[in-house]
């Protein structure tokens, strides 16, 4: 049973008008998908991001959920902290980790990687704007190669950590990657990682119009492309086993390449180049799906 | 081991089976020497059902402080420990334990910080975190770690307190270190200390609070600060309460923010912390007898530092020797330079004699004691008091510089 449009409108989102995200915000599509679908038996540890600010200042809040605001290396190991007490009361609620890509990818892996390993039952997402957007869009391990950001002037040199994989190897019942050009994709994701005990990895494309340069009203079409394009593959890994959860038809690079400032430099010839590799992790994914288990 | 009973343990095991009969109920730990024992009797306690809890495995100081405060935002009493290079490593979730207003308890084993590697005693770990938000308390016995810890609970969860606590004990001279312990039964303490029950913030799905976002300077941040400053100072009064409770109970009295031994006629005082001040009670046995009209004023509470009970103790009296075992480099002794900062605008204050001693692990015996009190009161009564702190038994070829140094200056 896979959710629809009049499932998600019927639940309420803890995301209240008034935020104070820029217009157009992929990681806020996506934080309005996931507390609907979480639902309000959710606390929420957010470590230091984009989302620290979005929230709004003292003493107001957009979201009408408990959070635990939290250093920025940390998220991880708090909500481990949160979800034991809660065990040891006896209470069953959702505990969550929102947190961007440097929080999860880069200064955060280590509390990632540990609560991980030992199988903490918390839900960790991670919006991925792939780069440091709070601090005015640094690169971070989740940027992309070539892209320009205020640290990498004339494009990053290296290819990004592969996160979703980095999170399966620790053998953990549940990772998946999504989109919020794919917004049923994600729900039903997160519906099945509610329902999963131990250790649930999200990792959500969130489209960043001030830190790619691309329209604000094309955010959804940025996320949608990234898809299409096979640049950012969906699928889940379910106790070991991959299965890609959407084949689009194959679109040409360029399309998703072009709408955004930050590829900028990229020549014709680099785009083809970023072809094959896009072309190789597909074929990958491809062949993985067929094994019966992957870790 | 039995509650109830008498047992020769070390201190490690004092502060572990402190954070059993305190019901902790979050326990999250990292190790490193001389902590690591604490980390193996509360797996050990946990593990044979002896003590109820959640143990985390973290992967680091960094999320064991990470884990303790996120239990405690949803309602735990936590427990953790750590040393030296550890407690440094959790600073930046120290300062957002106080910020938080959480009152997680903690066991601070006082090493050395490196380099050069040093596994002994030393405070300088702690004491490069004084300013955290955190109450740091200083013990001097395996008994009064065990106390001191079921004690600081009921201070740091008091409404009008409500801030983290570290108890401080001498690496090895403690941690590893078999003393007789008297063990309380657990309904004793169950009466002495009720459960945790948060009055304000916590996290709960039925109530939403967003804890800890963005605060403009014109909000309430600077309150914030404030408020936790006043609560550090009422803290002082609230832990001379439940000091006279325990004692009432338990029959045993170890000190409020500070602990006086034969003070009252005395002309000078030595005023140190930890097992040196164990030490110093022989020390000042020994002067007594010979006819040397001296006391000590042992300090256990560094945060909040007790400036109204040293100003009405040391007021009067002709000089005061302070030990410290860490520095602020070119600065001198923190507990030097804040016993001064007490005093200093008493009229006629005494002058203060600060030595910095036994760092790394270097032997300080009540002998040692004994030569820099009179080293000091040589100094004061003939007005040789040229510096403002003395390193006291650095190599001898080290000392010809330092004596050096002292003539020039
Ligand atoms: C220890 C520490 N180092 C640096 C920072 C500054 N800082 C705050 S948010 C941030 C970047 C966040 O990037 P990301 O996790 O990708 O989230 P985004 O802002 O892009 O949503 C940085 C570097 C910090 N808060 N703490
Ligand atoms: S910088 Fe990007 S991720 Fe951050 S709030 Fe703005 S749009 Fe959202």
């Amino acid at each position: 049973m896979s959710i629809t449009i009049h499932d998600l409108r019927k639940r309420e989102s803890s995301y209240l008008p008034g935020s104070a995200a820029c217009p157009g915000c992929g990681a806020t599509i996506a934080f309005r998908i996931a507390s609907r679908i979480l639902g309000p038996n959710t606390v929420y540890v957010i470590p230091a991001c984009c989302f620290s600010i979005i929230q709004s200042p003292y003493p107001r809040s957009a979201i009408s959920a408990p959070i635990l605001n939290f250093a920025f290396a940390a998220a991880a190991a708090a909500a481990s902290g949160v979800q034991r007490a809660y065990k040891f009361m006896g209470k069953d609620v959702n505990v969550v980790v929102w947190a961007g890509d440097g929080g999860t990818v880069d200064i955060g892996l280590q509390a990632l990687s540990g609560a991980a390993e030992r199988g903490e039952n918390i839900i960790y997402i991670c919006y991925d704007n792939e780069a440091y957007m709070n601090t005015g869009i640094q690169r971070s391990g989740a940027t992309p190669m070539k892209a320009i950001t205020k640290t990498t002037p004339t494009g990053k040199q290296e290819m990004p950590k592969d996160m979703p994989m980095i999170v399966a190897a620790h053998r953990v019942p549940y990772v998946a990657t999504a989109s919020v050009g794919y917004p049923f994709d994600l729900a039903n994701k997160l519906e099945k990682a509610r329902k999963i005990r131990g250790f649930k990895y999200i990792h959500i494309f969130s489209p960043c119009p001030p830190g790619w340069d691309f329209p604000v009203n094309k955010t959804a079409e940025v996320g949608k492309l990234a898809v299409d394009t096979y640049f950012w593959p969906l699928y889940e890994i379910e106790e070991g086993k991959l299965r890609i959860t959407v084949k689009p038809r194959k679109k040409p690079l360029r399309e998703f390449i072009r709408m955004q400032r930050r590829f900028e430099s990229l020549s014709d010839e680099d785009i083809e180049e970023m072809e094959k590799l896009v072309m190789e992790k597909w074929n990958f994914l491809v062949n993985l799906e067929k094994l019966e288990r992957i870790f | 081991m039995v509650e109830g009973e008498w047992d020769i343990i070390t201190g490690n095991h004092a502060a572990a089976l402190a954070a059993k009969l305190a019901r902790v109920s979050v326990v999250a730990a990292y190790p490193i020497t001389p902590q690591t024992t604490v980390v193996e009797y509360l797996a050990s306690f946990i593990e044979s059902g002896y003590m109820n809890a959640e143990y985390i495995r973290v992967e680091s100081e960094h999320s064991a402080m990470a884990a303790v405060i996120g239990a405690a935002a949803a309602g735990a009493r936590t427990f953790t420990a750590t040393s030296s290079q550890g407690l440094l490593y959790m600073a930046e979730v120290l300062h957002w334990a106080a910020g938080s207003r959480v009152p997680v308890g903690m066991a601070v084993i006082n090493r050395a910080l490196g380099p050069p590697w040093n596994i002994h005693v030393d405070h300088q770990d702690a004491m490069s975190q004084r300013d955290t938000g955190w109450l740091q308390i200083y013990v001097s016995s395996n008994q009064e770690v065990l106390d001191t810890i079921i004690m600081m609970y009921k201070v740091a969860e008091h409404p009008d307190v409500m801030l983290p606590f570290m108890v401080c004990l001498d690496a090895f001279v403690l941690s590893h270190t078999f003393m007789p312990v008297k063990i309380p039964r657990q309904e004793e303490v169950d009466e002495f200390l009720p459960p945790y029950r948060p009055r304000h913030w916590l996290l709960d799905p039925s109530e939403p609070i967003s804890f800890g976002n963005l605060v403009l300077p014109d909000e309430e941040y600077q309150e914030m600060r404030w408020s936790i400053d006043l609560s550090m100072r009422r803290a002082l009064e609230i832990m001379e309460d439940v000091a006279e409770e325990f004692s009432e109970r338990f029959g045993r009295y170890h000190g409020g923010a500070v602990m006086k031994y034969r003070l009252s006629d005395a002309d000078y005082v030595l005023l140190t912390s930890a097992t040196l001040a164990s030490e110093a009670e022989v020390a000042i046995d020994i002067m007594r007898d010979e006819g040397m009209r001296v006391g000590l004023l042992k300090l256990r509470s560094f945060r909040p530092f007790p400036h109204r009970d040293l100003r009405e103790s040391l007021q009067g009296r002709k000089g005061v020797i302070v030990i410290d075992r860490s520095i602020s480099f070119s600065s001198g002794g923190p507990m030097g330079n804040e016993v001064r900062s007490s005093l200093y605008d008493i009229s006629g204050a005494p002058p203060v004699v600060n030595y910095i001693a036994g760092l790394g692990g270097r032997d300080i015996t009540y002998n040692d004691l004994i030569m820099m009190t009179k080293d000091a009161i040589g100094r004061i009564s003939t007005g040789r008091l040229k510096r403002p702190y003395y390193w006291y038994k650095l190599k001898p070829e080290y000392q010809r510089v330092e004596l050096a140094e002292e003539v020039i200056s």
